[in-house]
Formats: C-alpha cells, structure tokens, sequence
C-alpha cells in the first residue's frame, strides 16, 4: 500500500535541468504516454470493430435479436436468446459449485488449521489449475469428467425426474457437465481473491471476537466471512466474468445444440462456444453480423460483470 | 457467594457440546470440499500422462501428422509446434514494448496521474475481455480486411495467418506484462530514483540505468506469464491462424498450432487422431506448467 501514496518528494523526480537529457527526456515522455493510451484505444478498438461488423445484423433483427430463438443459416434467421440462455445457465452452475469449494480452499489456506509449510504448497496446488489450457480441460472434460458424469445424471433423472432440472434422460455432454467444468475453472480465481481478502481483514477483528470468548470457526463464521463479505462477492463476479467468456473447455462438453430446456442433462450451446464453431466458415454477412452482434452481448455482459468485480475488490485494497 | 461460585463452574467447563460439534463439522467440511478442488487437477494430470506418454517419442517433434490409414509413416506434431512458436513470437514482438512502456508509464512517468489511474483500470477491464471477443476482433481487424503493402514489404496479410494470431495473442498479453511489470517497478525504493536524479541523471537514464535494472525478475515473471496463458489459448487461434496439415510456409498464411491442433484431433473420428490429441496435450501441459513454475519461483526470490 505504501507505494501507492503520494510521496512528498514526487515532485523531484520530474525536475530535470541538463537541455540535452530533457530533450531526450521529454520525446521518451511522450512515447511511454502515447503508448500507455493505446491500451485504452485498444478496448475502443474491440468495441468499434465489434459493433462495425454487428451493424448488419443490427439493423436487421434490431433488439428482436436478443429474445428471437431462431439460428438457421441457411435462411438466415437469427437470434441471440438459447445461447445468451445457454452461457447464463453453465455459468451459474460454475458459479454455485465453485463458491463453497472456493472458500473451503480460501479458509483452509488463509486460517492456522495447518502449519504454513503444508498450506503454501496446497495454494500452490489450487492455482497450478489455473494454468492448464483450456483446451486441455475440454479434453478432459470429454474422455474423463462426462463418463463420469453419466451415471450420475441417469441416477438424478431416474430419482428425480419430476424435478425439472433433472427431467431429461443425459445425453452425455450437455449443460452439466459444462457448468461443472466451468467451476473446476474458476475455483483457482475465486479462491485466490477470496484468500488475499481474508488476509486483509484487520486483526483487531479476530482478536476481539477470540477475546469474547468465540470459537475459531465462530470468529470465521460471525466476524472474517462478514467482514470480507464484499470482497468475496468481488472475486465471484470475477469467476463469474471468467466463467461467461470462457469458450474452448464448454465448447467441447456442452453438445452445442442450441436450445432452451429446463433440464440441465440436455445439451445445449453458449455464446463464446457457438462463435468458435462458426465463426471461421461463417461467409454471408448477416451470418457474420449476427455472430458479431453476439460478440457484442458477451463482451458487454463481461465488462460490466468485471468493471463491478473489480471496483468491489478495490474496496479492500487487493490487487487482481 | 453462590452466584460467584456458579460463574467460575461454567468458565471451568468445557465448551457445550453444541459449539464443539459446529468446529468439528465446518472443519470435516473443508477438507472434504478443499479434496474436492483437488482431485480434478489430480485426474488431468493423471490422464494426460497416461494417455499422452504411450504415444509420445522425440519423433513427435519432428513430423507433421500422418495422413489417415497410411501405414508405416512416423506420426507427429512438429508443424503445430513451429506454428506456435511463429505466432508467440508475432506476439510477443509487439505485446512486449507495449506492455512494458504502458507498466513504466504506470508506474514511472505518469505515477499518481489521474491519467495513469484510468489507464490501470482500462488495462484490468482489458485484462478479463474473452479470449474469442478478441480474436473476433483481430480477424476483423486483420484476417477480413484487404492486405497492406508498402513498397514491396507486406505489412499485414489478408486472410488467416500467423500475424493475425499473434496481434490477437499480444492483445492478450499485454495487460498480464502491463500490470505484473508495474508492480515490480512500484517495489523500487523511491530514494533510489532520488538518488539518481541527485547525481545528476535524467528520468530516461534513473527509469533504464536504475529501476528496470531492479525489477528485471519481475519484469521476467510477467512475460512468462503472460507467455504462459497465451501459449494455451485456443478460441483466438481458431479464426486467425487457422490450421494446415503441414508445414508453416510463412507468416502471412494459415499457421498450425498446438492448441488447434489438440481441439482438431478431439473431435475427430479416428482413434489414432484423438490419442494424438492427449500426447500434444502433455507437451503444451509441460511447456505451459514449466513456463509458470519458473516465473512463480522468479517472483518467490525477487519478492522474498
């Protein structure tokens, strides 16, 4: 944090009385500025060049585009509504599954259950995960997690077929297994943020609750949970953000069958998956259009789940 | 006397059986739920061994895939490991400054700037844009528009290729080098720049002379990481670079890569095809896993 203050000799720094090196000093000034703007054209970029290639499929379909449930090419009929119903859907299921295993992980490596030496490497661990390529989870997700999946489903569906989540027969890839490999996906991100929030709640906290005669898990339970409440909601909508973009590992689980169904053992399709498998031999420009127009959805919905994320997990001064 | 006597019975008491079974309860939870998060990672590394290693051999590295149903050729992956290698170069030829001179402008030129706050945020809100949106975005921007050239030397290619790849990667890799390396460059002493303005030197010569030379770990760790994350991306590639068969034939044309590759051979039909899938997948796992270790152990000894 110390950093980050403004330091009463700042100004120094800026002070520069040789001609020559201030020459040289202000043309570098000018370059690191310029470059670091780019960046900011960069988002402006994606955002034009998004929202240029939509306009097609823009004026066409209007905001009808966003609750039509049409996507034939041939006749080109397009909408938006099964794979923004799709991408929702895994992600929440990411989401529920990931949260209690998220803070399981970020309580057991941020509390003195076990001696450091044992909790850094099992943080370790936990975030190895995040750098598996995606990919590599999809192929994963196909030979091992949906084999293992199907019993369970037939199970849910045999016993709990009234229920409408559960009132199809599995298929084997589908919805379930989507939502569940998205939260092996962002257990690594919410845990990690959650871990450092739980970190930074102020010791007096603890120490009060202990002298009051609380329990441990009381203290975790009543005043550390509480306290780091909105950070932990930060680093979800981070997850959450993560979950909703991510396209290979769903894509290759979700049996891109786009659809509304209230069963989550039928297939189904998401946003970002649907653009990787049409994208590249899409030709007319309504097609293109309309896959841009879902770009733009996506890219929207993330940047608004982000911006949030990120601004709630300022709050406690932790970096993402 | 006797309410006295009462109160020191009920603190020498042990806690009630109902405080004592919530601790042992949350606690069985956790670790339940803590083995939870870890058997997926166990499973994959698992599996991608077991079925990687049985087909992997050094030849793997030298061949391009076999054509289906001949027999007797040496089957191998080469072609989309150069490719990738030709687009993570592409890419980090330009995310590399880009990244470096936004982080120095962060954290050096522009430091407490309002406008050195807005570009963080935008590089954070850059930083979690899905890896398709940007790769939707470098093929409008590159592969769909017509070609650039200027007095012979072909600045952009129309079309798939390895350059369209490589701006979509460094697009990604910019704000993981932006914002890892403008951390590294905020741990440097400020007496240490006073210093060197003290004995006379410029900003230019205190940023290069005297904290770059400091946070070079740091400034290592980021690169890699964001080397790391770019080198398993797969959704960007799949309308820039596209894929081929064989060989690279050069910067403007479809490029294979490791991750195309991986995806294509899942979702084919033949056997041979997807357990080719699982020994790519073990060398992109051991390039990325070793990328990552290095960089986590950079940072272990720069940060203490």
């Amino acid at each position: 944090m110390a950093h980050s203050a403004t330091h009463p000799e700042d100004h120094l720094l800026t002070v520069s009385e040789n001609p020559r090196s201030n020459l040289l000093d202000r043309g570098f000034t000018v370059l690191v500025q310029g470059v670091a703007l780019l960046v900011i054209a960069i988002l402006l970029g994606i955002t034009a060049v998004v929202l240029a290639y939509a306009q097609p499929a823009i004026a066409h379909f209007g905001l009808a585009f966003l609750w039509s449930t049409a996507w034939d090419v041939p006749s080109l009929q397009f909408g938006a509504l099964p794979y923004i119903f799709g991408t929702l859907v895994t992600s929440s299921v990411g989401l529920i599954l990931a949260l209690p295993i998220s803070m399981a992980v970020a309580i057991l490596t941020s509390e003195n259950f076990l001696p450091a030496f044992v909790r850094e490497p099992l943080a370790f661990l936990v975030q190895l995960l995040a750098a598996i390529p995606s990919v590599v989870i999809g192929l994963w997700g196909i030979y091992v997690l949906i084999p293992f999946l199907l019993p369970i489903g037939t199970w849910l569906n045999n016993n709990f077929g009234w229920f409408p989540l559960f009132s199809t027969p599995p298929a084997g890839p589908g919805l379930l297994p989507a939502g569940v490999i998205l939260a092996v996906m962002i257990i690594p991100t919410i845990a990690s943020v959650s871990r450092d929030v739980l970190t930074v709640v102020p010791k007096e906290l603890r120490s009060a609750s202990m002298a009051l005669g609380a329990t441990q898990w009381e203290t975790i339970l009543a005043v550390m949970l509480p306290a780091a409440a909105p950070g932990v909601v930060g680093a979800s909508m981070l997850g959450l953000g993560r979950a909703l973009g991510e396209t290979m590992a769903v894509s290759m689980v979700i049996g891109n069958s786009g659809q509304i169904t209230a069963s989550l053992l039928d297939l189904g399709n998401t946003i970002p998956s649907l653009l990787a498998s049409q994208f590249a031999e899409a030709e007319s420009p309504l097609h293109i259009g309309s896959l841009m127009y879902l770009a733009l959805i996506l890219f929207v919905l993330t940047l608004m789940v982000n911006v949030a994320a990120v601004l709630l997990v300022r709050v406690f001064g932790v970096k993402v | 006397m006797t309410n006295h006597h009462a109160t020191a019975e009920i603190l020498s008491e042990p806690l009630s059986l109902q405080r004592r079974a919530l601790s042992a309860l949350m606690m069985g939870l956790t670790y339940l739920l803590f083995l939870v998060a870890i058997i997926p990672l166990g499973s994959l590394l698992y599996t991608i061994v077991s079925q990687g290693l049985p087909r992997f051999s050094w030849n793997v590295f030298f061949h391009i895939p076999a054509p289906i149903g001949e027999a007797g050729l040496i089957d191998g992956f080469g072609n989309a490991i150069q490719g990738s290698l030709m687009v993570l170069a592409v890419a980090c030829i330009i995310s590399i400054p880009v990244g470096l001179l936004a982080a120095i402008y962060m954290a050096e030129f522009g430091r407490n700037s309002k406008t050195a706050h807005v570009i963080r945020f935008v590089t954070q809100v850059l930083s979690a844009v899905p890896s398709v949106v940007v790769g939707v975005f470098a093929y409008g921007v590159i592969v769909f528009t017509p070609a650039i050239e200027i007095g012979g030397v072909l600045l952009k290619p129309k079309g798939f290729s390895a350059v369209a790849a490589g701006v979509a990667l460094a697009v990604l890799m910019v704000p993981i080098i932006a914002l890892t390396a403008e951390e590294s460059l905020k741990l440097v002493a400020n007496a240490q720049r006073l210093g060197s303005m003290a004995l006379g030197g410029s900003r230019f010569q205190t940023t290069f002379k005297v904290v770059i030379p400091q946070s070079m770990a740091g400034i290592t760790t980021g690169v890699l990481l964001a080397l790391s994350r770019a080198a398993g991306e797969t959704a960007p590639l799949l309308f820039t670079a596209f894929f081929t068969q064989n060989w690279p034939t050069g910067f403007d044309h479809p490029t294979p890569t490791l991750p195309v590759l991986i995806y294509n051979f899942s979702q084919s039909a033949y056997t041979s095809q997807n357990e080719m899938a699982w020994t790519a997948a073990m060398v992109l796992v051991a390039l990325v896993l070793l990328a990552s270790l290095v960089s986590r152990l950079a940072v272990r000894k720069s940060f203490r």
